[in-house]
């Protein structure tokens, strides 16, 4: 058996979470974990601890507390003003074989994902990534990860029992967002940390990020499948109406209909919608898990079998290109006219 | 100038919209699925075949699984690959990320290494993408994730790329030899030269390694040198709806639609 580079016995009982942060603004998977690990700290009696790694970044720890942090471990260095994987894996894999948490977790971003496969070779630890559901098993503490087989309709556990730490990742929106408390207490601490230079093989050449599109939280989610033919200006129409935003399912994205950061899905965005709008989709599995948290599913298709009427609280059997006009003109006033 | 030495990590999977599953057991049904070259693999392919068309030199397809891989794997020679390794040892079943990584750190080290390795983003059937940054971790290599485009200076020895990231990109320079991942569906892959297939075909074509030819510890393979186990399988609970149709001519189900939404928005 391959051994981590700490065991069980030697583990300490906490929870880490990595704050992943981006020009001073800490990610929403990083407080969603945190309100997670609060939960299941509380029950188990253990602490829960944010690693908070940049070169100004102090200022965000006092949020990662009022986000249910009890501690924050904290490196700045300017050599971790952007994110490079050998300084951020160096200086987080030094900081977990001091403090040799139990659990680790990160947020499934490409960042995140990036750091957490180096980590856990490094440690030669084990990682579930993309979880969708995390508890901790109170009497050996083991962390089992809930990850969605093929396509999402079956759910494996998996557990690590002799590897530490416990990684996991877990993509943005999984869970919910914690509810800030300003007035919690927690302490902040700050670490020694060795940096060579010289390890640092990356070169940040150009970096341009706007503010990006967050399809998790939008409270009108318009999706359109093959059945739309590639037409998505009439969703988007649909969608500016109630400020909503459009998704997709994955052929329209690879089609070039649609932007690939609008697809939704087991390998696109999970979305928590008021209402989803499925608009000519089939329903494939690893479609679907992508809007199971909606608050109320209507799909739209005039193949009265497709599967997607299964997830759907109403099913609006017709033709996607008859109904979608009419319904434009009706939430708008006006008459259709046919040519 | 040495010639531009490339490694192309693929995986076979089963086609997602051919994956049934049974309701009883909550099974897959996985023979009912055929399998296919993991969708976003091609897109590496087809990032290290257009540098192969422009730079010349040596690209080798590696692959771990099953010996009924190899005929599916065989299409990427036609598309252009010179070679294919087929990592296959019962050995290596079972494997993890952390021994998936390790089987092919070796198939790679024992193909001589190379300037560049690639990967697709993810696995159509894992989606997990921690293969590239594993594999570049036991390689000892700098890494390129996610990246859209690829170019090299080869006096230099230095590899660009331009990698995506929420809500925008960067541009990324490392030394080489280097791990790239491929971000799916950021290029066309081309199809099959039906010129080659006889060629690809051809016995010659492929080598197949086992845990042995590989000098694998046997500590890090397949199940043993897999941290993680799965300790149960669940159907996946899908929420229940409320599953009410709703019938009429266009405009009579846009109206019924309407007032569900403004009723709920």
């Amino acid at each position: 058996m391959v051994t981590s580079h700490y065991s069980p016995q030697a583990e300490n009982k906490t929870i880490w979470v990595f704050l992943e942060q981006q020009d001073g603004v800490l990610e929403e998977v990083s407080l969603e974990l945190l309100a997670r690990g609060r939960e299941l700290a509380d029950q188990l009696g253990w602490t829960l601890e944010g690693l908070l790694l940049g070169q100004h970044v102090a200022g965000l720890a006092p949020h990662g507390i009022a986000c249910g942090a009890d501690r924050i471990w904290l490196a700045e260095h300017d050599l971790l003003e952007h994110f490079t994987i050998e300084a951020f894996t160096q200086v987080a894999c030094q900081l977990l074989l001091q403090k040799r948490p139990s659990v680790f977790w990160l947020g499934a971003t490409p960042n995140g994902r990036d750091l957490a496969g180096r980590l856990a070779v490094r440690l030669r630890t084990g990682l579930n990534a993309d979880c969708t559901d995390l508890r901790i098993e109170p009497r050996e503490g083991l962390l089992v990860c809930e990850v969605s087989g093929f396509g999402g309709g079956v759910l494996a556990m998996i557990e690590m029992r002799n590897h530490r730490p416990q990684m996991a990742t877990v993509r943005p929106g999984v869970f919910a967002l914690p509810h800030p408390d300003p007035s919690r207490v927690g302490e902040v601490i700050s670490m020694e940390i060795d940096l060579d230079p010289a390890i640092i093989q990356t070169r940040v050449i150009e970096r341009s990020v706007g503010a990006g599109l967050n399809l998790s939280r939008v409270p009108f989610l318009v999706t359109g499948g093959r059945g739309m033919e590639g037409d998505f200006k009439i969703l988007e129409q649909l969608a500016q109406l109630f400020e909503g935003e459009v998704g997709a399912t994955r052929p329209p994205v690879d089609e070039g209909h649609v932007g690939r950061e609008r697809q939704v899905g087991q390998t696109g965005v999970v979305c928590s919608p008021k209402v989803a709008l499925c608009c000519g989709i089939s329903g494939a599995f690893h479609f679907v898990v992508g809007i199971e948290k909606a608050s109320l599913v209507i799909a739209i298709n005039s193949d009265p079998e497709a599967p997607i009427f299964e997830y759907a609280d109403y099913c609006v059997v017709g033709d996607v290109h008859e109904v979608l006009p009419e319904l434009i003109a009706v939430l708008s006033g006006q008459q259709v006219t046919y040519a | 100038m040495p010639e531009l030495r490339q490694v192309v990590c693929m995986k076979v999977v089963p086609k997602p919209e051919e994956i049934r599953v049974d309701y009883e057991t909550g099974l897959l049904k996985r023979a009912s699925a055929r399998s296919e070259i993991n969708p976003p693999d091609m897109n590496a392919l087809e990032m290290a075949l257009s540098l192969k068309d422009f730079y010349g030199g040596r690209l080798e397809i590696i692959s771990m699984g099953p010996p009924y891989f190899e005929p599916v794997l065989r299409a990427g020679l036609a598309m252009g690959a010179d070679h294919l390794t087929l990592l296959s040892d019962a050995a290596f079943a079972g494997a993890d990320t952390l021994a998936t990584t390790y089987t092919l750190a070796q198939g790679i080290r024992k193909l001589g290494g190379a300037d560049l390795i690639f990967c697709g983003e993810e696995s159509s059937d894992g989606a997990t993408g921690q293969v590239p940054p594993g594999l570049a971790e036991w390689l000892e290599v700098p890494q390129l994730t996610l990246l859209t485009a690829l170019e090299l200076d080869i006096e230099c020895r230095v590899a660009r790329g331009r990698r995506e990231i929420k809500g925008g990109y960067e541009v990324l320079e490392v030394p080489l030899p280097c791990v790239v991942s491929v971000k799916t569906a950021s290029n066309e892959p081309r199809f099959m030269d039906y010129r080659r297939q006889y060629w690809a075909s051809e016995a010659e074509r492929l080598k197949v390694w086992n845990a042995e030819d590989l000098s694998a510890d046997p500590d890090c393979i397949g199940l043993t040198g897999s941290p993680t186990t799965v300790s149960g399988l669940a159907e996946a609970a899908s929420r229940e709806r409320r599953r009410q149709f709703l019938t009429g001519t266009p405009s009579e189900l846009a109206t019924q639609i309407a007032e569900l939404l403004q009723k709920s928005l």
